[in-house]
């Protein structure tokens, strides 16, 4: 059977191919590297992303940001700016609703613009539009805002002081979420416990990087409004516009054009769709909101700052027996996404680890700085990071191998959790043993000299959240297929949203396998609310399985369709050896555009005949699928987060070099296996896998959000905040296990978040085999392994 | 220098002649446009990108008489007289430029925002040198960021289109 193909690296050896589940899964168009549906735009300049757009007579528009971190609002001054020539409008609290906004129900705090105090340097005042930028960029310096300054709180634990000031009123002491959750026995488990041990790691605050900066473009038709944004879910910019403005969901259309990547922070309302909105209502042209890079760290809505302690217990043979964990998060200004990932923080390790007690103790604080909220990977990297280094150092007391400790906890398939998460597919175990050959562990480990080191990393993630993220009875998933009148072409329809990661490429191979009809002759229409189907959107890596089933579904509902035409239409000779009669449906099958008779495939006709035949007689072809995850496990308060119909997992490897003078450290290999069910296209999935590297990598060594004493970002630029470039990248080899999930179509799960879970882990983990001396606190600056170098030298460790 | 209109506000504006993609436009603009702001608006060529706006991301890379330059760091009037080359001029009369073939076959971009930075970074690259070292393309492309890809597919379709040109000049 064919597998899909290990990349060939520049270092080493290919690993060998490693097949789990041998069944045979022969296909036409899926399991396949087809080209991407969206290259030829991406490589000739001719597709649009949202800051290419313009309509005529279309304004400019910015934000007007706080330059307070908490202040009250004495008094907005607008008079100045009003009178410059090309100055169009200028909105604050008292022209836009009061509503109070944000991503979950339970947290609404964030207002349009600020009515009575500004919570962050940079918080959202009001909004100017102008003929053009530079007119606008004039305007902002002449409004005036007089603040009453309150004392600000820019770190958890200031802000957890008896007398630190309060944010917000519904939040006392400054906590916006507080989560106490216990599974099974802790206090049982730990009289039980060979040996125990406390670690405490501290994650960074971080941004998602992505080049493309926020923008956003409405205009309004009569009641409609339209809006052109760079945002990763057309239906819930729809939902959140509609219920901001009290509109009904159909009179908000939303448009997504190409997405110059996401990572999360395109997931929350930003500020600017709901000011070009209301701009644009106001002026009676087409607005264009956009940010300056430096208002992407400003805007936020990245990876929180966690601080993380864990007390895990375990017999003498390595075996978890109860893990204990608290977990603070400085949550920034205000909630957006923070409650999920919160919960997030503490859902999966259970996943993960096969043990029986467990208990999550997490304080999300607010702070006077940029909210935080959703990154690749959502809550799982600073917390899977924790835990692989604690786990690290109970093997190393333990005296045994890292790879080994985590062979014996790996969780298997067909479990179910503590927290009562039901996991079908799961090969954590294979995915460790296959890194470790890949990565030529037993050579390395213990064997490289002083400087050079080796660690691993487990992750995973969900393959999409059970829950949408407002309460709502819709299916997460819809999609159609349309056939043209003469059976040469069919378009899917889909609000899946492609940000990169490749959906509509995905999509359109899994309507093509579904359909029996060529990939070459399927466009796909998606991002667009009024033009195509609900879809929720690019987020908790959830696309291929649940926008796949839709796919999947509709597509077999044309061929369903189509089978039942054929029948008319074929006959079988009587010489032909086969049968006399009437064929049925159930007799034949359609492939790659031909339709034949199952037992006698030389009797055949093209689908393309068969769809115009159809259309003659009934009118359109429609092929319509829906996905709905149904009743997922899990009982406990916040169990709609973490629960999932799938989840995949993963090992990382990774090899460093350390300078042990300087204390500057490169990556020099790293080793991906990840068990993502059946992967639908190989090259996208590797291409997932080399940037989460990245990401990953970065956010290890280099990333950080650095803010001054009054909460003024100072590293808001690619120059400071080091994102990884091209000589920053080691060797990369992405190796896939060929596994199958049950829940998915096809039996496919997620890879895109899930990758990035394990690396700051390993990488992590890989400085401390290579210099001695563990630094708990990301990123691994050359200046904080240096010190740590220099504090074991003083103490006499290793 | 380019010679100047003075509008009744005082404000001045430079007759330019620039040469884009093998089209000579001859425009007024004032002192502070920028390169790139002029071909995205002026010019109506969106396919170079406009992000970091201080030289650091690269996304608005395009050739300035050949030489791969960051046109968000560029004044427009600085360019009078001179030829530039965008990502909507790689391809002639339809045929895809050698890189532009490889960067789909390796389905080298994801969300395709830094790629046409990448393409004209490697562009200049191989019309200095045919053939590069990998080392060579990552040092050319070290100023071009990318968050999604970890340049991988990048790098390869880069060697691949520069081992396809010196077999089809070979061949």
């Amino acid at each position: 059977m064919r597998l899909p193909r290990a990349r060939k690296g520049r270092m080493g050896k290919m690993a060998k191919e490693f097949s789990y589940l041998n069944m045979k899964r022969e296909y036409s168009y899926i399991g396949k590297s087809l080209k991407r549906t969206d290259m030829l735009d991406k490589v000739t300049g001719r597709g649009k992303f949202t800051a290419d757009l313009k309509f005529s007579n279309m304004l400019y528009g910015k934000l007007i940001r706080s330059t307070e971190a908490h202040a009250r609002i004495i008094k907005i001054d607008t008079s100045e700016a009003e009178k410059l020539p090309g100055v169009k409008a200028i909105i604050t609290a008292k022209d836009v609703p009061s509503i109070k906004y944000g991503l979950s129900p339970a947290r609404y705090d964030e207002n349009i613009f600020c009515i009575d105090k500004v919570r962050y340097y940079g918080d959202k005042i009001g909004a100017v539009c102008a003929v053009d930028e530079e007119t606008l960029y004039k305007a902002l310096k002449l409004i005036k805002v007089e603040y009453e300054v309150l004392p600000a709180v820019f770190t958890p634990a200031d802000a957890a002081k008896e007398d630190a000031p309060q944010i917000f009123e519904e939040y006392p002491g400054n906590i916006n979420t507080e989560i106490h959750l216990e599974f099974g026995d802790v206090e049982k488990a730990k009289q039980e416990a060979y040996y125990v041990r406390t670690d405490r790691l501290q994650g960074q605050r971080t941004l998602h990087g992505f080049i493309e900066p926020h923008c956003s473009i409405a205009y309004w038709e009569g009641k409609r409004v339209t809006i052109h944004s760079a945002h990763q879910s057309a239906h819930y910019l729809q939902h959140h516009i509609a219920r901001i403005f009290d509109m009904k969901e159909g009179d908000v259309r939303v448009v997504l054009p190409y997405i110059g990547g996401g990572f999360g922070g395109k997931v929350d309302v930003s500020g600017l769709d709901i000011a070009a909105v209301a701009l644009s209502k106001i002026t009676g042209q087409p607005v264009k909101m956009f940010f300056d890079l430096e208002e992407v760290w400003y805007n936020g809505r990245a990876r929180h700052g966690m601080d993380m302690k864990y007390t895990t217990g375990v017999t003498k043979e390595g075996k978890i027996l109860f893990v204990e964990s608290e977990t603070i998060l400085d949550g920034g200004a205000y909630t957006g996404l923070g409650i999920a990932s919160a919960y997030y923080a503490g859902a999966l390790l259970t996943v993960l680890y096969d043990f029986d007690n467990y208990r999550f103790d997490a304080y999300r604080y607010v702070t006077n700085l940029p909210p935080c909220g959703a990154q690749r990977g959502h809550g799982q990297p600073h917390p899977r990071y924790a835990f692989e280094s604690h786990l690290d150092h109970i093997a190393e007391d333990l005296g045994i191998d890292p790879i080994e400790m985590r062979l014996i906890n790996a969780r298997k398939a067909n479990t179910v959790t503590p927290n009562g998460y039901e996991v079908k597919s799961y090969y954590l175990k294979e995915a460790n043993e296959l890194a470790r050959d890949a990565s030529g562990w037993k050579d390395k480990k213990g064997k490289l000299p002083k400087g050079r080191g080796i660690g691993v990393g487990n992750g995973g993630f969900v393959t999409g959240a059970g829950y949408c993220m407002y309460r709502t009875d819709l299916p997460h998933s819809v999609a159609m297929i349309k056939v043209y009148d003469d059976g040469t072409h069919a378009v899917v329809y889909t609000n899946a949203v492609d940000i990169g990661q490749g959906s509509d490429t995905v999509l359109t191979q899994m309507a093509a396998q579904a359909m029996g009809y060529p990939y070459e002759d399927i466009t796909i229409c998606t991002r667009d609310t009024d033009l195509s189907t609900l879809d929720f959107g690019a987020y908790a890596s959830r696309q291929t399985l649940m926008a796949g089933w839709a796919v999947k579904r509709a597509g077999e509902d044309v061929k369903k369709k189509i089978l039942a035409q054929a029948a008319e239409m074929l006959k079988v000779k009587e010489d032909g050896g086969y049968r006399f009669g009437k064929l049925t449906p159930e007799e034949l099958d359609c492939e790659e555009g031909i339709v034949f008779v199952k037992q006698e495939p030389a009797v055949n006709i093209t689908f393309a005949e068969v769809a115009r035949a159809y259309f003659v007689k009934h009118g359109v072809l429609i092929g319509r699928g829906y996905y709905h995850p149904g009743k997922l496990g899990g009982t406990h308060k916040g169990a709609a987060v973490g629960t999932s119909p799938a989840y995949s997992s993963a090992t990382q490897v990774a090899e460093v070099e350390v300078d042990m003078e300087t204390g500057l450290t490169k990556v020099v290999g790293t080793w991906d296996v990840h068990d993502s069910g059946f992967v639908v296209n190989p090259q996208l999935l590797h291409g997932q896998v080399h940037g989460a590297f990245s990401m990953g990598i970065g956010e290890t060594i280099w990333e950080k959000v650095v803010f001054d004493e009054k909460g003024r970002v100072l590293n808001g630029n690619f120059a400071e905040y080091r994102l990884p470039t091209a000589l920053d990248m080691p060797y990369v080899e992405s190796l896939v296990l060929d596994t199958f999930e049950p829940n998915g179509p096809w039996g496919v799960k997620e890879v895109g978040e899930g990758a990035t879970t394990p690396t700051l882990g390993c990488v992590a983990n890989a400085v401390y085999d290579a210099i001695g001396v563990r630094v708990a606190e990301l990123p691994l600056t050359p200046e904080k392994i240096w010190r740590g170098l220099k504090e074991a030298k003083e103490k006499g460790g290793k | 220098m380019a010679e100047f209109i003075v509008d009744k506000d005082g404000i001045k504006r430079y007759l330019v002649s620039i040469t884009v993609n093998g089209n000579k436009y001859t425009k007024m603009v004032k002192a502070n446009s920028l390169l790139v702001n002029f071909l995205r608006e002026d010019l109506n060529l969106t396919g170079t990108k406009r992000a970091c706006e201080q030289g650091d991301c690269g996304a608005c890379t395009v050739l300035l008489d050949g030489k791969p330059v960051n046109s968000c760091m560029v004044l427009t009037v600085s360019v009078d007289g001179r030829e530039v080359t965008t990502v909507e001029g790689l391809a002639s009369n339809e045929k895809l430029d050698i890189l532009q073939e490889k960067f789909i076959e390796h389905s080298a971009p994801q969300c395709g925002f830094c790629a046409p930075g990448i393409l004209m970074s490697a562009k200049a690259l191989l019309m200095k040198n045919p053939n590069p070292t990998e080392l060579e393309v990552r040092e050319a492309i070290a100023g071009n960021l990318c968050r999604c890809t970890g340049y991988v597919h990048y790098v390869e379709a880069i060697l691949d289109a520069a081992a396809a040109s010196q077999e089809r000049k070979d061949g």
